[in-house]
């Protein structure tokens, strides 16, 4: 069983993208139409001056049809110039709707043969667009540049923490960072844990690394959301470690030892509803750290800190 | 397992836009969030009862990177907006927590004590 969960083949970009972007996003919005009313001659003009292949037939900016260069080419031969275009035109239209995934796309281009598909607006069903293969690629090109380009720059950015401290010439240099967290504040709890964290990621600290060090963060940033009237956080940055120290100013903590213990809990009802406040907080730091010190005086507050080596 | 695999088999609802062919190596079911960060893993799944926003934090943190809602529940706004930023998926099942994590344990989802520890300790 183990073995069988390292070896799963990876999805393809290109693959992926297509199932993550939208069809609004390739599709071309100025999209030119006819009325069912106009001649096979206005479809001539449209298709030879703009260079398309195909054009939607629209009555009262419903939808009614669609006519392709393959339908002017037959009338071009048999003489039906003049001809009225509801006459002509492919009234059974395949469409597609604007927030389907680009996917959908792909499949009904392999599905049906046909060289664009009109976009529908998924509610009021109005004609917003007209999507063809090329918007397709186009599209699906533009996105890999992009992910090609966050990759280059996430590569530049990693490891800077480290050369940053060879670089600068010390005997001892830190980085530090304070982050406030409000007592009481429980919808807001987890969000300082979450800046620290992308800061962490653009220092180019490994996943596994990061993942110990915010699993700790985050524990502690619930304790004082939850038990104290605020805090602070902070995390001090040096060659070989991280060392995070939290400080708040009461009420402390009253048997420290029992505090350890996991599944002791002084949590309120309302925290425990939330999911917290199971007595595993204290535990989870200890556990995820390698080194740790808890020191509180009661009415006084309490003073935690952790450092985890790398 | 596939996600779109799991939403089949819970019959579940997609919340956020997410990625169908996102592979789920493990699945673990808890409304305790501390626990989850002791021993969730990596590119797991969580089914839990919970919808505040400390879910999303706390799966960001220890790596999850789907979450089930059983027994019917919507997160809130804040929730959904959160995950989406931290392109977490969200679905939502009407199956209580013990039968969504048997009918996907009975499919071959390992959970987290079958896979190697990837936590140091």
């Amino acid at each position: 069983m183990k073995g069988r969960v390292k070896h799963l083949p990876r999805i393809q970009k290109t693959q992926q993208l297509a199932y993550e972007l939208k069809i609004k996003e390739a599709m071309n919005k100025k999209v030119l139409t006819l009325s069912p009313e106009d001649t096979m001659l206005d479809v001539k003009k449209i298709l030879k001056n703009r260079r398309i292949s195909g054009i939607p037939i629209v009555q009262s900016k419903k939808l009614v049809g669609i006519v392709s260069i393959e339908d002017l080419i037959r009338c071009l031969s048999a003489g039906l110039m003049n001809e009225k275009i509801k006459n002509i035109m492919t009234a059974k239209v395949v469409a597609l709707f604007s927030d389907e995934p680009l996917v959908h796309a792909i499949n009904k281009f392999d599905r049906y043969g046909f060289g664009r598909f009109p976009v529908l607006d998924h509610d009021t069903g109005k004609l917003v667009g007209i999507v063809t293969k090329k918007d397709i690629i186009q599209c699906l090109l533009r996105a890999l540049e992009i992910h090609y380009y966050a990759q280059e720059s996430k590569r530049k950015h990693r490891y800077r923490a480290d050369s940053l401290f060879k670089e600068i010439l010390s005997d001892w240099t830190t980085l530090t960072m304070i982050y406030h967290v409000k007592g009481g504040d429980f919808k807001k709890a987890g969000e300082q844990s979450d800046r620290l964290k992308e800061n962490l990621l653009k220092l180019g600290y490994s996943d596994e690394y990061i993942r110990r060090l915010i699993i700790a963060v985050l524990e502690a940033e619930m304790n004082l959301a939850i038990f104290t009237s605020g805090g602070n956080i902070i995390m001090q940055i040096e060659r070989g470690k991280i060392t995070v120290r939290v400080v708040d100013h009461g009420p402390g903590i009253l048997d420290i030892e029992l505090a350890m213990q996991p599944g002791y809990s002084t949590a309120p009802d309302f925290v425990r509803e939330l999911g917290f406040g199971a007595g595993m907080g204290l535990p989870n730091i200890k556990n995820c750290t390698d080194e740790m010190r808890l020191e509180s005086i009661v009415g006084k507050g309490t003073n935690l800190e952790f450092c985890i080596y790398n | 397992m596939k996600l779109k695999q799991i939403v089949k088999i819970l019959e579940a609802e997609a919340i956020t836009s997410m990625k169908v062919d996102l592979d789920i190596k493990i699945g673990g079911g808890s409304d305790l969030m501390s626990d989850v960060l002791f021993y969730a893993k990596p590119e797991s799944m969580l089914l839990t009862g919970l919808t505040n926003i400390q879910v999303v934090y706390t799966a960001s943190t220890a790596g999850i990177i789907a979450i089930c809602f059983v027994r019917g529940k919507k997160p809130p706004k804040e929730t959904i907006e959160l995950a989406e930023k931290k392109k977490i998926a969200l679905i939502t099942t009407s199956l209580p927590m013990f039968e969504s994590c048997g009918r996907l344990y009975k499919k071959g989802l390992l959970g987290t004590s079958e896979v190697e520890g990837v936590s140091k300790k």
